[in-house]
């Protein structure tokens, strides 16, 4: 019912209708992946936020969080501090790569099995078919006139939408707060505003992306098939109408009557089944999310005729060129094995490897120093020279640390903080570092009138506990160039 | 445009083809989605009530007021007053306590400090500098060398009335005699004084006008000074030994000294401040490093 021409519209206007789609329910292979597909990324959605991990007293006990008030990420036994925030850079360039290479090999199938557009819409579509039936009862309903059936049938099937918007926008807000905590304020009423008004902006797009825009997020709001259309090659899976093997068409009548005719019954199954509401047969279009369920739809048409399936099939570009002219179908194998898939799988993997050798290697005691310059030193009256440092010590374990700061390769030097007296001043001094904290102090070192200038030298921050472990950071100490 | 070109159909795709040509290449009619209009109406009606409701049409010498009487001057106002309240415990203990009392390492001395320094940049920086490092006349307020005290009450005395500020009946006064210009002493004693300075500072080696400077300072200077030139912080009389200067330590500077004297001015900020910004600005300076 609907090609290029319906799609856009009748010619003339500017502006054209949504054309009314009513995808037809299928069963077949590619549909019961999608269900096993939908069921498991649904289900990682909604519980990985309830899943408990504990990591003691001084730190949550949610196996997922973004702990944006304290700034922290925490993932299963990984957390990620602000300034480590290069390992979500790391994970963003694994996903497009991994969006690559799966591209490259299997073709749209983000777009058909895992994209959250789809699979809500997808969600969204079963329960319109659960409430107003299947497609035919669908379009009838549409036509009929107000009724208390149709009525009853609409709101049913509008609050059922807003429910599972409700759902998928409560589901969101457990990721940046405790859960169970956040679930009884949330009922309570006493959670914060922010939560409130997440969860009702995340029901009103699940609503109208899942209930009312569908395809057209795919077709003109998503980025994707743009980029995805420019790195499919001749050698990636795309969902391809055989036409050698369909065309001519013909209906059953005709077949008996001695014309040459192709598989292809113009049964219209494949369009009828199609979420996008595009024709297939009309060759490879930017609509196509590569959902398969054309293929499902066609297949048992095939078997219902008694003629091979893959009508409508999975296919490369090459292999469709070789079985025009006659070659048998390429096992897939060759599709996902080649120099390509390896390059990408080879950027994905490195990356993947350098970060969890970073991650295994990561120091959780840190210590950065930046030198006071306004003044860069200070005479003092005894002859010496101070200069200033901030200077900061993260401690990334969930616990106190004891830790000691001291300073290398600076002659003469003494150092002491802006919380104690001068006459404490010493070659290092000790402090607690509280669990999770950067600890900030004003550091000042005094150090004789003469030597280099300036003069390079370090701090070393060393933990005291049996754990050990430590940093430094390299410093710079000012003198004058003159008496003044 | 005739009417023939309207009509065209594309044969491939039986879409409408826009009656522009370029190079012999044409370009189909693909209307918009009828909802992408419905969204550009709701903007510019969502935009209409933006210009009632907030200040949105530039008069002369003001705006629209919009139905709301929103403005960002109100915005601020209701910040700074939420921001008073906010503070207003903090500036009471500030008040109610003697600025020696408070602990030093305690969340209301960190308070006061931030205050202070927020303070110091305001009225402080123009003669001490962003820093506080001070120039030539402009003490160094980082530094441990004080002219009339660095504990936080003493501080917070100088900062309160000032130094030789008129109007102030507290205020702090000394008077360093210009034992050129007055005569007091002749150009050849005077640089014999400089000697000995520099010699006591550490500056120059021993030599006979030095000498002769000993003499002199003893019976000219010690009284200020002291007899052994480290100063007298009654009378703001710096320490002459240490490495220190406020007007430069070098020859031709202590010359200009002695000859014409010195005598700085503060400004009393009793005057012109509340008690609790000059109690923080007494914090703030006592926490640069220096401070007794
Ligand atoms: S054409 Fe087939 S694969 Fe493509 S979107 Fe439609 S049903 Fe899915
Ligand atoms: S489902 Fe298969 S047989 Fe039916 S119209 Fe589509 S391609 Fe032809």
């Amino acid at each position: 019912m609907s090609n290029h021409a319906n799609r856009t519209g009748k010619a003339g206007g500017l502006y054209a209708r949504r054309p009314d789609i009513f995808p037809r329910a299928v069963d077949g292979f590619y549909r019961r992946l999608k269900w096993a597909v939908m069921a498991a990324t649904l289900a990682v959605y909604y519980v990985t936020p309830w899943i408990r991990w504990d990591r003691g007293p001084y730190a949550p006990n949610q196996a997922v969080l973004v702990d944006l008030a304290n700034r922290r990420f925490y993932f299963f036994a990984i957390e990620i501090w602000p300034h480590e925030f290069y390992y979500v850079a790391g994970l963003l360039v694994m996903a497009g790569i991994g969006l690559f290479l799966l591209t490259a090999t299997v073709g749209r199938a983000w777009c058909g099995y895992a994209c959250p557009q789809t699979v809500w819409t997808d969600l969204f579509l079963h329960i319109e078919r659960m409430i107003d039936g299947d497609r035919n009862a669908q379009m009838r309903l549409r036509n009929a006139p107000l009724s208390v059936t149709k009525v009853a049938k609409r709101v049913s099937k509008h609050s059922a939408w807003l429910a599972v918007g409700v759902l998928t926008g409560g589901a969101w807000i457990f990721y940046f707060a405790d859960a169970p905590t956040l679930l009884r304020a949330f009922v309570t009423g006493t959670a914060a505003p922010v939560a409130y008004s997440t969860v009702a902006l995340l029901t009103a797009t699940t609503y109208v992306f899942g209930g009312w825009m569908r395809e057209q997020v795919c077709i003109y709001m998503c980025p994707w098939p743009r980029i995805q259309s420019a790195m499919l090659d001749e050698r990636s899976l795309i969902v391809t109408y055989k036409d050698w093997r369909g065309e001519p068409r013909s209906h059953g009548i005709k077949r008996t009557e001695g014309v040459p005719t192709g598989d292809c019954i113009d049964c219209n199954a494949c369009v009828q089944v199609c979420p996008t509401g595009i024709d297939i047969r009309n060759g490879p279009q930017l609509a196509c999310i590569t959902c398969a369920l054309c293929i499902d739809a066609c297949d048992d048409m095939m078997a219902r005729i008694g003629r091979p399936r893959g009508l409508i099939d999975y296919a490369t570009f090459e292999d469709c060129e070789e079985e025009r002219k006659g070659a048998p179908p390429v096992p897939i194998r060759r599709t996902i094995l080649r120099s390509r898939t390896f390059l990408y799988f080879g950027g994905w993997a490195a990356i993947g490897i350098a970060m969890a050798i970073m991650l295994g290697a990561r120091t959780r005691l840190d210590l950065s120093v930046g030198q006071e310059r306004n003044p860069l030193y200070v005479q003092l009256s005894d002859g010496s020279v101070r200069n200033a440092y901030t200077v900061k010590v993260r401690n990334m374990e969930t616990r106190p640390r004891p830790v000691r700061i001291s300073i290398e390769g600076l002659p003469g030097a003494l150092v002491w903080d802006s919380l104690s007296e001068e006459s404490t001043a010493a070659q290092s001094l000790t402090l607690t570092v509280a669990p999770d904290q950067v600890e900030r102090r004003r550091l000042y070192v005094r150090a004789p009138r003469t030597g280099p200038q300036p003069a390079d030298f370090r701090f070393r921050v060393t933990a005291l506990d049996p754990q050990g472990g430590g940093d430094d950071d390299a410093a710079r100490f000012d003198r004058p160039e003159t008496l003044r | 445009m005739s009417e023939q070109d309207k009509k065209q159909i594309d044969a491939a795709t039986g879409v409408e083809v826009n009656a522009h040509e370029w190079d012999g290449i044409q370009e189909l009619n693909t209307p918009l989605p009828r909802w992408w209009l419905w969204s550009f109406y709701a903007c510019i009606v969502f935009a209409l009530g933006y210009v009632v409701v907030y200040p949105a049409i530039p008069f002369r010498h003001s705006a629209s007021a919009g139905t709301l009487g929103w403005t960002s001057r109100g915005e601020l106002k209701k910040e700074l007053a939420s921001a008073e309240i906010a503070r207003a415990a903090t500036v009471k203990a500030l008040a109610d306590t003697p600025i020696e009392a408070i602990d030093p390492k305690s969340p209301l001395m960190r308070a006061a400090v931030e205050g202070g320094k927020a303070a110091f940049k305001v009225n402080c920086v123009q003669c001490h500098g962003s820093g506080a490092a001070g120039s030539k006349g402009y003490p160094n307020l980082n530094d441990d060398d004080w002219l009339w005290g660095g504990n936080l009450k003493e501080i917070h005395a100088t900062l309160e009335h000032g130094i030789r500020q008129p109007g102030d009946d507290a205020t702090r006064i000394s008077q360093m005699p210009a034992f050129g210009r007055d005569q007091l002493l002749t150009a050849a004693q005077i640089q014999d004084v400089v000697s000995y300075v520099r010699l006591v500072s550490r500056q120059d080696p021993a030599t006979a006008s030095a000498q002769q400077g000993a003499k002199l300072f003893a019976d000219n200077c010690a009284v200020c000074h002291g007899t052994d030139a480290k100063g007298n912080r009654t009378l703001g009389a710096p320490n002459l030994t240490d490495p220190i200067w406020l007007y430069g330590g070098d020859r031709a500077s202590l010359t200009a000294t002695v000859t014409n004297a010195r005598a700085g001015v503060m400004p009393a900020w009793g005057q012109r401040l509340d008690p609790v910004t000059v109690k923080m600005l007494a914090a703030y300076v006592h926490s640069l490093g220096g401070g007794e």
